[in-house]
């Protein structure tokens, strides 16, 4: 009986009506995809890996224990440990702080200096447009490793330049996209009221550009890092990256891949870190596009 | 516009391009910080050797005399001397950009031939136990590390199994009387089978690392692309005319989905080429990108740039033949 009245409201009060916000409703579909989550934890376990390194790994990355040189993964040493008795468990939960630092720091770089450069390219257009874009072209003319190369041969090898190179290679991707949003963005209503109103160029670029150009670089970015840890996992396997005897997923493999025939273990557990890292960050980067932003789905 | 105006528009646009590669790869001797000719000779290298080597590559000029130099020498077919082997780069490369070709090629051959199927299966049986797998599959494939699934396999298929040989490209007791470079052709030529299958059994790991990336990501193109077409009406059509299944897959649906998938196939090419690097360092073949890594560890400068400029422009060439292809496949996408 109670309820016809409680559907009795005010004549002044508007009828309630559920709003959802479009970072909640993206929240709701994230959450119902489950191999976005897997992607996610992956993600959150190697964060907290590199976290809690020192707590975590039972030596030190250079600890060398000759004794025990070349022993098999047991439960004394998980990984089992390298041709100077080095714990490669150890060594591997130390290198997630390098790889995830790097993966992270570089996109940071990329996604601001390429964000920055599409935000102007795409807001003043013109020959700015024409010059940035023709940059962009040439830059995405080479093979992203082969591009990564070139700068760390000009550079020097070292794990820094390694992430400086991942940070410029990763910048027309990252000018390119937020570029075609401006485009789209700068003809909305609000901006040509920013506009009419005589807010400044640089006001209407970061306060209502930007903001609304987040998506793309979120999603961009969370899948940009799962491509930097491989690339700089790769720059280290050339010897361009990482120098030994730095913990570096891919300087491990490189330094260990003598060890083939006898310690496959070496090679066998710095590589598995590597491939879930980057499946971790796919994951995570899939979903987020789905979730927030279908239309970038190709 | 007609097919041969928007070659030529796209020939043009390309000019630009490939200016600015040229003048990034120009960069990477001139841009290293301090005397470049130290560093290429290392610090050990008397005053006159260095001297000679700031002369014969022209650093003593200005910088914008020395790109136009460059250019000049690039537009007659001059690449520089390797300062390792003392040879011109453009007479010892051949041999690794057929070592390259050869096993990209195969790598694409495998990518495709293995992608597109799984992902025409995936789709014809959506949410299968198959499906399930192969996406998965196709999931941890985008993330493999090739370098690192190159040395699994070495471990596994040649020093445990010993069905393949670990590195090279031949047998070295019995070499392959190089006509083209490219052995599976030399072999065939020759009627040498048992050295084309000795070859084959070389290209076969290095392949399959190769492709892996490529293979997954048109694997999961096909797919999605398959079921949005299988969904169309004339597919509906199709069946209810009583077409079988395999013909209605195969010869409808396929038509119609591989135009994405060779979008996808055209974007590989950058991904091979430089993937190519880390293979053929594995692998021990001697291809351009093992040519380039030789060159990093000797610091011969002039072979690390022509070796990237020259992949580059072949991936810039192929993705110009894919999009002219994309026009002659698809009649709905029209030149401008």
């Amino acid at each position: 009986m109670g309820e016809p009245a409680q559907r009795l409201e005010p004549a002044n009060k508007p009828p309630q009506e559920e709003t959802i916000s479009p970072w909640k409703e993206a929240w709701r579909k994230f959450r119902k995809n489950k191999i976005a989550l897997v992607g996610t934890s992956i993600v959150f376990f190697f964060i907290l890996v590199a976290i809690f390194a020192p707590l975590i790994a039972p030596q030190g990355i250079n600890e060398q224990d000759l004794p025990n040189r070349l022993q098999p993964p047991s439960a004394d040493f998980w990984f089992g440990t390298d041709d100077f008795g080095r714990d490669i468990f150890s060594r591997v939960v130390f290198g997630a702080r390098l790889s995830l630092t790097v993966g992270f720091l570089a996109v940071v770089g990329s996604a601001i200096v390429g964000s920055m450069l599409g935000i102007i390219a795409g807001y003043y257009g013109k020959w700015v447009d024409t010059i940035i874009s023709r940059i962009f072209d040439i830059m995405l003319a080479f093979p992203s490793i082969l591009l990564a190369i070139a700068v760390v041969s000009i550079l020097g090898p070292s794990l820094r330049n390694a992430l400086i190179a991942i940070a410029i290679i990763n910048i027309p991707n990252f000018g390119r996209l937020i570029r075609s949003r401006v485009l789209s963005v700068k003809e909305e209503e609000y901006i040509m009221a920013a506009k009419a109103i005589g807010m400044s160029d640089s006001r209407i670029l970061f306060s209502h550009v930007l903001p609304n150009s987040m998506t793309p670089i979120i999603v961009q970015g969370s899948l940009a890092i799962a491509t930097a840890i491989l690339e700089a996992a790769a720059l280290g396997f050339l010897g361009l990256g990482a120098q030994i005897p730095e913990p570096e997923w891919g300087a491990m493999l490189a330094a260990s891949r003598a060890l083939l025939v006898q310690a496959p273990w070496t090679l066998f557990f710095p590589g598995l870190a590597i491939m879930l890292a980057v499946l971790g960050f796919n994951l995570m980067g899939d979903g987020l596009r789905d979730a927030l932003d279908p239309k970038m789905k190709t | 516009m007609n097919m041969l105006q928007y070659i030529i528009r796209r020939l043009l646009q390309l000019i630009p391009v490939l200016l600015g590669m040229t003048f990034i790869v120009f960069l990477i001797i001139r841009a290293i910080p301090g005397d470049p000719a130290l560093v290429i000779l290392g610090q050990q290298a008397t005053e006159d050797a260095v001297a000679a080597l700031r002369e014969s590559l022209g650093l003593d000029e200005p910088w914008y005399v020395q790109y136009f130099q460059y250019l000049g020498n690039l537009l007659t077919g001059d690449l520089g001397e390797s300062i390792r082997t003392r040879t011109p780069v453009n007479e010892e490369i051949w041999p690794y950009l057929a070592t390259t070709f050869e096993l990209s090629i195969f790598a694409i051959v495998i990518a495709v031939i293995v992608g597109v199927n799984a992902g025409i299966i995936s789709a014809w049986f959506q949410n299968s136990w198959f499906d399930y797998t192969a996406m998965v599959l196709a999931l941890v494939g985008v993330s493999m590390p090739i370098f690192w699934l190159g040395l699994m396999m070495q471990y596994q298929f040649s020093l445990q199994w010993d069905w393949f040989p670990t590195t090279g490209r031949e047998n070295v007791r019995d070499p392959v009387n190089a006509i083209t470079n490219l052995y599976l052709i030399d072999t065939l030529i020759q009627g040498r089978f048992d050295q084309f299958v000795v070859v084959l059994k070389h290209l076969v790991m290095p392949g399959i690392a190769l492709a892996t990336i490529p293979m997954a990501i048109i694997a999961r193109m096909t797919r999605s692309s398959m079921l949005e077409v299988m969904k169309s009406d004339y597919i509906r059509t199709a069946r209810a005319k009583g077409e079988k299944m395999f013909w209605v897959v195969y010869k409808h649906s396929l038509k119609n989905a591989i135009i994405p998938v060779l979008t996808v196939i055209g974007l590989q090419t950058g991904l091979l080429l430089g993937g190519a690097i880390l293979t053929e360092t594995i692998f021990g073949l001697p291809g351009v990108g093992r040519y380039i890594y030789e060159g990093i560890s000797s610091r011969d400068y002039p072979v690390i740039q022509s070796g990237i400029l020259i992949v580059a422009f072949i991936f810039v060439m192929i993705n110009l033949i894919v999009d002219i292809l994309y026009s002659v496949i698809d009649p709905r996408i029209r030149y401008n």
